[in-house]
């Protein structure tokens, strides 16, 4: 592995942010609640940031920082949006799940 | 002469004249209506016979070995080019295919005009011509193909015209019935034919004409043999030879200038024609026995069953039937001119001898029992004067045409060392003669049995042969009458017109028969002219056998056998003409006066027994209706039930089926839930990682 | 002293990880991502991103958490999530699909091939390369405006457009715009909302 400035391999962070990211894989695949779902996609868009600053900081390139910075904007963007579906959908449906959001299944089966 | 073989290639203009007029017939005849379509049919088809002269000048003004050559073939257009197999739609004019349509021209001009009278008052009158002209087209498209395909073309065209015209009258289920059976044994044929080209194109990759003549050599004779045996099925169907003869007394159903073109003077011969332009194979192989004791054979049989026959065209077709195998003998034996000459002759004297007796018939108000027949020459005198020359003709009685064609093939036979078949063959013209005298005798000569001592209102029901359908004469009027008189005809009954052996003597009508229109007797004589004459074509002095020399490029390489010297061929002939002339004789004496009662036929009383096997026909119809409708219909209904029902149908079912299963299955990932979707792009995911830490960069 | 920074962060993220992905009550899954961002925002803090540092703990922790928290509190879905999992093997593979993407992860860390080269340029460099660059801020900023400066002005209609949609989508139609925060719902009168009418005011 290559040698940072600071002492802490850069190994180290990526083995995390990679933790991170399958935990928040995982639970978006296995919880219901669809704000618990979002928050899981947060998970891993963090995990993505601290994988790109690492980056940044082993290549001595400060573009990785740069996309971070656009990540968290649209990542805002995203979760505004997101957000108002949700309330758009639920509205009426109070303590809906994920699961009850059929509408793409076959209306023959 | 290139400007003649310039003209050789317009041969397609001789089909396409009558193709024209049944095309335009069928869309505009009702409105032309009756009699101009009629003369519109009757012109289209002179002028094909004049084109056809013009191609026959053109021939003749080749020098002889140019005249069968490929370059004489028109390629119209490419009809199929699909992969290794090219055909052309295409003519091949040569003398074979320029006698035939002249034959096919000039005759049907004639029965075309004979039609226009007899076809009188009929309510589909502009259809009849339309399906007849539609039938020259198809039989000109066949012998003036230029390969087996366009031929084979020609060959169903025919097929389907004499199914559409024997049902013509298709009110009357017996004539439905018979155009159906006549369809349907053409079709067993038409598989010999069909079987036959797959073999050709299989030995030489094309089937042109031009390719088998030259190339019959290079066939294992194996290959050869098949080839001929199967077009002699295809033959035998179409002519009416042992086993598939069992239409052609049945197509008797139809109108008369009917049976007169198509089942004497043309169709019939399409098979002739076939086994000639297939004759390489004939010489090159041993199938020539086969097809000459099939036409032996059947010569001779159907002469038995003629001889008893009470119906006037049934007897013709019965005497059809056996000179056709006369000629299947002489191309048997290799004998092509003889049997192409015989073909000639036999389509003036036997289509004389239809027309005639459809003028008998016509006159005589629809009755067709010669049982109830007798004396007509006093009232029919120009027909009855056509139909002796045409009898004397078919006999073979020198110097008419039937002495010099029919008796050429009977030496031909001698000459060529086949004696058994000689001896089959000469007994064949002795039955000719004794049923075409009895037949002449019986309707006009002897008593007349049309008079009864009932008087002219017979009291009693039988009206079996008084047919309800429009044939065509003013006496509609006095037979209708004749059936109010004695009571309704019965629907259920279903008069038909055809009387077979065994069937009881009709109710004599009283009324003396009338001699037909001019514009019927005319082609009747013009007819009787010709058969009188044409023996002339080709008479057995050398240097005047026009027609043999005529032919010759078309046969090339065939050996031509003549007699050793002039004393043994007269004496041959003159054995034949021997023969023929006791059974004349014989027969004289037996009806010169007629039948003394109508139910009782001097013949059948001297054959006995046997008399019930020969009217049958051997029981041969009776034996296949047995066979197929017994044990046939058997499988047929246990192929549906099992194979069709279970097996084809379950295998189609079975594989939309298993599909259905299959989507089924497939069906459970969609189910609408997000997750499982979710799911899907992460293990996805994880599937392209996989691939990509495991191969990639190694 | 670096290292122990580094493993009391690291646990803390792991477990409010873990903590969003298995608590049962949203609003405490919500308050376990916010444990987490902060623990993200000290290691950007170690690795010298001084203005991500800034920016995660005031956009994330501060604007999207709170927004999470209004959401949960507005639709009531703080009731308690059932345990079982009507879809069949959903946990299973999900587990196994987490362990084998960790692995895999894992292993093209491991090789050189995956991880690229060193650039030590010049005006990219994020320390080094003389003192006129500046510090972290100032270099983000450079090169922002310079080599980025076309995605950060469509970044910022990204965000009005963002504003705007999350106000029509949330909006009861036929009804007046209520607060125009981002993505907050209003009361008001009954109506549905998932259509997007388009319509302004």
């Amino acid at each position: 592995m290559p040698v940072l400035a600071t002492t802490i391999d850069a190994g180290w962070y990526l083995v995390l942010a990679s933790l991170i990211f399958t935990i928040g894989a995982a639970g978006l695949l296995t919880r219901r609640n669809v704000l618990v779902m979002f928050m899981c996609v947060e998970l891993m868009l963090n995990a993505v940031n601290l994988t790109f600053v690492t980056f940044a900081r082993e290549l001595n390139d400060i573009r990785g920082q740069v996309i971070v910075f656009f990540i968290l904007a649209v990542a805002a963007a995203e979760v505004a949006v997101g957000l108002a579906i949700i309330v758009a959908i639920f509205r009426r449906r109070r303590g809906a799940t994920a699961d009850d959001l059929d509408l793409l299944k076959d209306p023959t089966a | 002469m290139s400007g003649s073989r310039d003209l050789l290639h317009l041969a397609w203009i001789i089909p396409a004249l009558p193709l024209f007029g049944a095309a335009f017939l069928l869309l505009f005849g009702k409105r032309i209506g009756e009699p101009v379509s009629g003369w519109i049919a009757t012109a289209l088809m002179a002028l094909a016979f004049v084109w056809s002269c013009v191609m026959l000048m053109a021939l003749l003004d080749l020098p002889m070995e140019m005249r069968a050559s490929v370059l004489n073939t028109n390629a119209l257009w490419s009809w199929m080019p699909a992969g290794a197999l090219h055909v052309d739609m295409g003519t091949f004019a040569d003398p074979l295919s320029i006698t035939w349509a002249l034959l096919v021209t000039g005759v049907g001009t004639l029965i075309h005009l004979y039609s226009i009278g007899y076809m009188h008052g009929d309510e589909r009158y502009s259809r009849f011509f339309a399906y007849l002209n539609l039938f020259a087209a198809s039989m000109l498209i066949l012998v003036l193909g230029s390969n087996f395909l366009v031929t084979f073309l020609g060959w169903e065209g025919v097929g389907l015209c004499s199914y559409l015209l024997i049902s013509f009258w298709f009110e009357r289920n017996s004539a439905a019935v018979a155009g159906k059976k006549a369809f349907v044994t053409n079709r067993v044929g038409d598989v010999g034919f069909l079987l036959a080209m797959f073999l050709i194109f299989a030995s030489y990759g094309t089937l042109n004409y031009s390719a088998v003549g030259p190339g019959a050599h290079a066939v294992s004779s194996g290959t050869a043999t098949a080839i001929a045996l199967l077009l002699l099925l295809a033959a035998c169907g179409k002519s009416a030879q042992i086993p598939l003869h069992l239409w052609l007394p049945d197509a008797m159903e139809g109108p008369t200038p009917v049976s007169a073109l198509i089942h004497a003077a043309t169709m019939v011969t399409a098979g002739v024609f076939v086994l000639c332009r297939a004759h390489p194979f004939l010489d090159v192989s041993d199938a020539g026995t086969v097809v000459a004791w099939v036409g032996g054979i059947t010569a001779l049989l159907a002469g038995t069953v003629a001889i008893l026959q009470p119906d006037i065209k049934r007897a013709l077709a019965y005497s059809t039937v056996s000179q056709l195998g006369y000629m299947f003998l002489a191309v048997g034996i290799h004998a092509y001119a003889a049997a192409v000459f015989m073909v000639l002759c036999h389509a003036f004297y036997k289509g004389c001898l239809f027309l005639g007796s459809g003028s008998v018939i016509h006159g005589n108000h629809d009755v067709q029992d010669m049982r109830v027949m007798g004396g007509f020459k006093k009232y029919m005198p120009y027909t009855a004067f056509a139909m002796v020359v045409a009898w004397l003709a078919i006999a073979g009685v020198p110097p008419l045409s039937g002495f010099f064609s029919k008796d050429e093939i009977i030496s031909q036979a001698f000459l060529r060392d086949e004696y058994a078949l000689w001896v089959v063959a000469i007994l064949a013209a002795a039955f000719t003669a004794v049923y075409m005298t009895r037949l002449i005798f019986l309707t006009f000569y002897g008593n007349e049995r049309f008079r009864v001592a009932d008087g002219p209102n017979g009291a009693a029901a039988g009206h079996e042969a008084l047919p309800v359908i429009s044939g065509g004469s003013d006496d509609d009027i006095a037979v209708l009458d004749h059936a109010a008189d004695a009571g309704e005809v019965d629907p259920d009954s279903d008069p038909s017109p055809t009387v077979a052996y065994g069937d009881p003597v009709p109710e004599p009508n009283g009324h003396p028969p009338h001699e037909a229109p001019g514009l019927m007797v005319l082609p009747v004589m013009v007819l009787a002219f010709l058969a009188a004459v044409a023996g002339i074509l080709n008479l057995p002095f050398s240097s005047m056998e026009w027609l043999n020399k005529f032919l010759e490029p078309s046969f090339r390489g065939v050996p031509d056998v003549k007699p050793d010297s002039f004393a043994q061929g007269f004496g041959l002939e003159m054995l034949t003409f021997a023969i023929a002339a006791c059974g004349i004789f014989f027969a004289y004496k037996l009806y010169k006066k007629g039948l003394e009662h109508a139910d009782r036929d001097p013949l059948d009383v001297k054959l006995g027994g046997l008399a019930h096997v020969f009217g049958n026909a051997y029981y041969y119809d009776h034996g296949i209706s047995k066979l197929v409708g017994g044990p046939g219909r058997a499988v047929a209904s246990w192929l549906d039930r099992v194979v069709d029902t279970k097996v084809i149908d379950g295998a189609v079912n079975g594989v939309g089926g298993f599909f259905k299963l299959l989507s089924r299955g497939v069906q459970e990932i969609q189910d609408g839930h997000v997750r499982r979707y979710a799911m899907g792009i992460a293990i996805g995911t994880v599937g392209i990682l996989l691939y990509v830490v495991l191969w990639i960069g190694r | 002293m670096e290292y122990f920074v580094f493993f009391l962060a690291a646990a803390l993220a792991l477990a409010g990880a873990l903590g969003v992905v298995l608590l049962r009550n949203p609003a405490h899954c919500a308050l376990s991502l916010v444990v987490t961002l902060i623990s993200v925002a000290i290691f950007f803090a170690q690795l010298g991103a001084a203005l991500l540092v800034a920016m995660q703990i005031i956009v994330y922790a501060g604007a999207i958490v709170v927004l999470f928290l209004f959401v949960i509190m507005l639709l009531g879905v703080d009731r308690k999530e059932s345990v079982e999992e009507p879809l069949k093997f959903q946990r299973p593979v999900a587990l196994v699909l987490g362990v084998i993407l960790f692995a895999e992860v894992v292993f093209l860390i491991g090789h050189q091939w995956a991880t690229g080269a060193s650039s030590s340029g010049t005006a990219h460099a994020i320390h080094g390369g003389g003192a006129g660059l500046g510090g972290n801020v100032e270099r983000v900023a450079r090169s922002l405006f310079t080599d980025f400066l076309w995605p950060f002005e469509i970044t910022a209609a990204l965000l009005v457009l963002a504003v705007v949609g999350a106000v029509v989508l949330a909006r009861r139609s036929g009804e007046s715009a209520g607060t125009v925060g981002a993505g907050a719902a209003e009361s008001g009168a009954a109506g549905s909302g998932a259509a997007g009418s388009g319509e302004a005011g």
